[in-house]
């Protein structure tokens, strides 16, 4: 999708998969860079959603983060050994019916 | 000199801009002025409910007027719909106000019954749900135990009032309507036509709508119309989105049709400022997590208030000028609600230059009566 003239030197997982980023890059745009478009499915109709605004506006870039489910990829800075998972629907099992 | 239009509406919000689409779509050459971005806008702050319960009990025209617009809702959503380009999330699947504790349910059951004896029995169709019933309809809505039940209004629903705005807008312009936004009106003059003094340059038009929100007295006065306005402040925050839960709307709890959970309400007076308040979001979080208690875990995304145009009874005002023919005056606070009567039977009387008998009992003339309690 881009090619980047220093892709980084640093690695972090998205469902399995190694990501390489820059030092301060966010976890969305290194997974964009990386050619993810992907983070998540919407809770209702399991639409894929994917990083749209980058500035923690549109909610869309959601994904679960180090078991953490609902997170903003675009405000979260990449780390070494994170793991980053796509987040199918709301956050998981929390919200079913009582 | 200028073109005369055959109606300018002052006011572009959620009452205005359903006159202006009306007037516009009956072949009317209607501008429609505008405020500025960061104008006063109850029309950005919609909680969205399409609404009867509750509404009109010691004023029967205005619950005669309320389920007149509820029985023009389902085309009028079809045409904004059309209008704005997609579907604007109109649901008519009834609406809840839910009972927490035994005292409430036991004053919902009398206020039902009261509702009920009202019209010698024609009263509106609202009934009481027991929390057994309540679980029937609501199979998958994970209910706090203290739920003891609700009252439910089977013809209410809700809408995206955003895209409703959206719509009213797109089809004003699709019929032919001219848009004048950042528009600050100065005054008023009545002439042959009357003359909007809008700073930089002069509106000419036949007829004139004042439907301004709480801006609404100042113009009013101009065209001698008194009427009393004050703002309420509503705050209302949004969930993240979460997998389907809750089917029916509900007073201050409903789920949009994209999984958002928005929960209000606070009706605040003497404030001009629509800013929100911790305080208050807190108590509104707290009942929501009483009435579903998933909602502990939810991330709120999002909050605002918005100002309320509020009469000193709480019921719309509507009124032609005695003094200026032809000048016209709405004002409420259930602008979504009474949208599709604003569009169809309002345009309607403001190009015929004559309200109906319907309208009567909601003159402002009856603030100059009696007490005015609450008169700003």
């Amino acid at each position: 999708m881009f090619t980047r003239p220093d892709s980084g030197s640093i690695f972090f997982h998205f469902d399995g998969k190694e990501i390489r980023a820059r030092e301060g890059d966010s976890i969305a745009a290194a997974l964009l860079a990386a050619g993810e478009r992907v983070t998540r499915t919407t809770p209702v109709g399991r639409a894929p959603r994917g990083p749209f605004c980058m500035m923690g506006a549109c909610f869309d870039c959601l994904a679960e983060v180090d078991g953490v489910a609902g997170v903003q990829t675009c405000l979260v800075p990449a780390r070494a050994g994170m793991r980053v998972a796509r987040q199918q629907g709301a956050p998981p099992d929390e919200f079913e019916a009582a | 000199m200028s073109e005369t239009f055959d109606v300018a509406v002052v006011g572009g919000g959620m009452v205005g801009g359903a006159i202006a689409y009306g007037c516009a779509r009956s072949g009317a050459r209607t501008v429609l002025l505008d405020g500025a971005d960061a104008s006063l806008r109850a029309a950005r702050g919609n909680f969205g409910l399409v609404w009867s319960q509750g509404k009109g009990k010691d004023m029967p025209a205005y619950a005669v007027w309320t389920r007149t617009s509820l029985e023009l809702w389902p085309a009028f959503a079809e045409a904004m719909g059309s209008a704005a380009g997609q579907e604007i999330g109109y649901r008519r699947v009834g609406g809840l106000a839910f009972c927490v504790g035994e005292q409430e349910l036991a004053e919902r059951r009398d206020e039902v019954q009261r509702l009920h004896n009202l019209d010698g029995g024609r009263g509106p169709p609202v009934r009481l749900l027991e929390r057994r019933e309540l679980e029937a309809l609501l199979p998958g809505t994970p209910l706090g135990p203290q739920v003891t039940g609700a009252s439910l209004a089977p013809d209410d629903g809700h809408v995206n009032p955003l895209l409703l705005l959206r719509g009213l807008h797109a089809g004003f312009l699709r019929a032919g309507g001219v848009h004048r936004p950042g528009v600050e009106v100065a005054r008023i003059d009545a002439a042959d036509s009357f003359a909007i003094d809008c700073g930089a340059s002069v509106v000419r038009a036949r007829k004139v709508v004042v439907a301004a929100g709480v801006g609404t007295p100042r113009l009013a006065a101009m065209l001698g119309i008194e009427v009393p306005v004050r703002p309420v402040r509503g705050q209302n925050m949004v969930t993240e989105r979460l997998p389907p839960m809750l089917p029916l709307p509900a007073s201050a709890l409903r789920q949009t049709a994209e999984g958002v959970v928005q929960i209000g309400v606070t009706n605040e007076e003497g404030t001009w400022d629509p800013a929100t308040t911790v305080v208050a979001l807190a108590r509104m979080a707290a009942r929501a997590v009483t009435l579903l208690p998933p909602l502990a875990r939810a991330r709120i995304v999002r909050a605002w208030g918005a100002l309320r145009p509020m009469t000193p009874d709480g019921y719309p005002a509507y009124a032609q000028s005695a003094t200026h023919p032809g000048a016209f005056v709405a004002v409420c606070h259930s602008g979504v609600t009474l949208s599709a009567a604003h569009a169809g039977v309002l345009a309607k009387c403001v190009l015929a230059g004559r309200l109906s008998d319907e309208f009567s009992d909601m003159h402002p003339a009856r603030f100059g009566r009696g007490d005015r309690v609450h008169a700003a």
